[in-house]
């Protein structure tokens, strides 16, 4: 943002810019005011991670996020909860699965978005409309039908109802995100590119998609962190124990009922969100201004 | 992006700026007219294979009956008559997911726009306590955050023990029907995050000039909101709300986890898409499933529709066009 559209200020009255004591006072309570905030809003988070590290007998007894004896107990005791197969299996089917989302999203929603932002074709505004409404569209209105079909496929109790749509362009949201992105870069580009030789698929391949990169990078991050936590489809088209992913090896601490579990489960849980936390460390600008910008949803 | 006097065409803070100059310039395409159905191709098969046929077979399969075993026997209207008049589980679910509608929309954009406005201004640490506020909305939708919610509002974990400690009675929020969607309420809220950063990249979108204004005719805090935060918010506002009611609509992870599949205690949590589930994937009743996948369909497409009718009247774009 420029000087010029400088951000409105509200609550800085005239008398208040005027006088440098008091308003270092504000300054000091907003921030003492916003570090409450936070901590309630943190707070979750910092008692999983706490109780991750408790021994079983303190966590129902204290009330205090961290624990009195640390213990590294409960993740050896959540890794082999169920017996037959280890959260290692887990991880490793959820992570395959992650990172071919994120490679068929990239692709497919890289191709539907040149299309839709440079290229020129009849009924682009009619698709375009129709791509934005099945941003809309309520997932679990499909997934009874496309169960049906994929159990004609053949494809239930594999990875393929999960993977074979994202290389088909059906997280419809990356497309509408990229296609934002692509409109910002200047058409003098394509047009240099145009007069030196290059036709629309080299352009795209060579100069666009380059040009991309930031979107590419937030579109990765949040397809891997939405395949990584989705729960719904893996549960539903996912059977054995040996092909369940993270959320579903998670859900089954649910039968184990009493708050002895609690220890391992939060252990668990602190490494099944691992993955998110550290996107979140390495690329928090670029998740939150994606958000920012296209109004997505975590 | 944007060009000089801001003044008198505020551009609101839509998400989708960026539309002026492709149209333009749209003459200059590509002479090789294929390319673009070539580029779309994935999206095309996509599209028709996951998205329009099984929302056709759908349609069709809510007029039969069908456990995939055997092939579908057309019963009509039946579906959707023993929905609406022979089945109280099913109202109940509507009832149960227009209840977290109708409170998590308007409180958590309140959470969000409130927030939003605290963090409006030019201070130190402005990005980090950004970042720390929208965390919970890429951890909120996993089973991990789930199970920490349902730890912290069970028999004697940490939600209880508090409020035990201010002198309220203990309560197992989990196993009590009257408090377990409350705690759901509670999850939904806590990822205000994502709706805030729209909102504050919204509010530095308002010109101060406005502000300005107002101050020299001497308005309070509560008329330098009401006349020119808001309106000139609203079109963020509007997009705000439509999202957080179609995504409210569609919560499944946190009931499914809290309740154990069940939407219990006492079908207190028993979502429209839990239910759903239910239906389909535990009764193999998909020809119902499907029914109500209908059913929320056109519940979803008919209030879109008017929440864009009312937004007319309230909504107040800056430059006078209606996007």
């Amino acid at each position: 943002m420029s000087a010029r559209t400088a951000p409105a200020l509200p609550g800085g009255t005239a008398a208040a810019r005027r006088n440098p004591g008091r308003r270092a006072g504000r300054t000091v309570l907003w921030h003492v005011g916003v570090v409450v905030i936070v901590l309630v809003v943190i707070y979750p988070v910092v008692w999983m991670l706490g109780t991750s590290f408790k021994p079983a007998t303190e966590i129902v007894t204290s009330n205090r996020p961290w624990p009195l004896h640390w213990t590294l107990q409960n993740f050896p005791d959540g890794w082999h909860a169920n017996p037959g197969v280890s959260f290692g299996k887990f991880f490793v089917n959820s992570l395959f699965i992650s990172v071919l989302a994120v490679v068929g999203t990239l692709l497919s929603c890289s191709f539907a978005a040149y299309a839709f932002s440079r290229l020129e074709f009849r009924g682009r505004s009619v698709l375009f409309a129709g791509m934005v409404v099945t941003i809309l569209l309520p997932y679990h209105v499909l997934i009874v039908p496309q169960y049906a079909i994929f159990k004609q496929f053949g494809w239930i109790n594999t990875d393929l109802p999960i993977i074979a749509p994202k290389f088909l362009a059906t997280e419809a949201f990356f497309i509408f995100l990229m296609v934002q992105f692509m409109r910002g870069i200047p058409r003098e580009i394509d047009e240099a590119a145009r007069i030196d030789g290059c036709g629309p698929y080299r352009t795209f391949l060579w100069i666009l998609l380059p040009l991309t990169r930031p979107a590419l990078i937030t579109s990765a991050i949040f397809s891997f962190i939405w395949t990584w936590n989705d729960f719904f489809t893996q549960l539903v088209y996912l059977n054995d124990t040996d092909k369940f992913t993270v959320p579903i090896g998670l859900s089954l601490f649910v039968d184990q009922t009493g708050s002895t579990s609690y220890g391992p489960m939060m252990a668990m849980s602190i490494l099944a969100l691992l993955p998110v936390f550290l996107f979140f460390l390495a690329f928090q600008r670029l998740l939150v201004d994606g958000a920012t910008s296209s109004g997505l949803k975590g | 992006m944007s060009s000089t006097a801001r003044l008198d065409k505020q551009a609101p803070a839509s998400p989708t700026p960026a539309t002026k100059e492709h149209r333009t310039v749209r003459k200059q395409g590509f002479a090789d007219r294929t390319a673009g159905y070539v580029f779309l191709l994935p999206w095309f098969a996509g599209i028709a294979i996951f998205t329009i046929g099984p929302l056709v077979y759908s349609l069709y399969l809510s007029f039969t009956d069908y456990n995939l075993l055997q092939s579908p026997s057309w019963v009509g209207f039946a579906n959707y008559h023993q929905m609406f008049t022979a089945d109280p589980r099913f109202m109940h679910s509507v009832r149960v997911t227009l209840t977290y509608v109708v409170v998590v929309t308007p409180v958590k954009l309140a959470l969000a726009l409130g927030v939003a406005m605290l963090l409006n201004r030019r201070r130190r640490g402005i990005g980090m306590y950004r970042s720390l506020f929208y965390l919970p909305s890429l951890l909120g939708t996993s089973v991990a955050v789930a199970l920490v919610w349902r730890s912290l509002f069970s028999q004697g974990g940490a939600v209880s023990n508090g409020l035990a400690s201010l002198g309220l009675p203990k309560t197992d929020f989990i196993n009590d029907p009257s408090w377990a969607l409350p705690a759901i309420i509670v999850l939904a809220c806590w990822q205000f995050g994502a709706p805030m950063v729209i909102f504050l990249a919204g509010l530095k979108q308002i010109p101060s000039e406005l502000y300005d204004a107002v101050d020299v005719d001497g308005a309070s805090k509560w008329e330098r909101f009401r006349h020119i935060t808001l309106p000139m918010l609203s079109p963020v506002i509007f997009f705000n709300v439509l999202l957080e009611t179609i995504n409210s609509f569609q919560a499944f992870t946190p009931a499914f986890v809290i309740s154990g599949g069940t939407g219990g205690p006492a079908d207190s949590t028993l979502f429209y898409t839990l239910y759903l589930y239910q239906k389909g994937f535990t009764d193999f009743q998909f020809g119902y499933a499907s029914a109500m996948a209908w059913v929320l369909l056109a519940a979803v497409a008919v209030l879109t529709a008017l929440m864009f009718k009312v937004s007319r009247v309230w909504v107040f774009y800056g430059d006078g066009g209606n996007r």
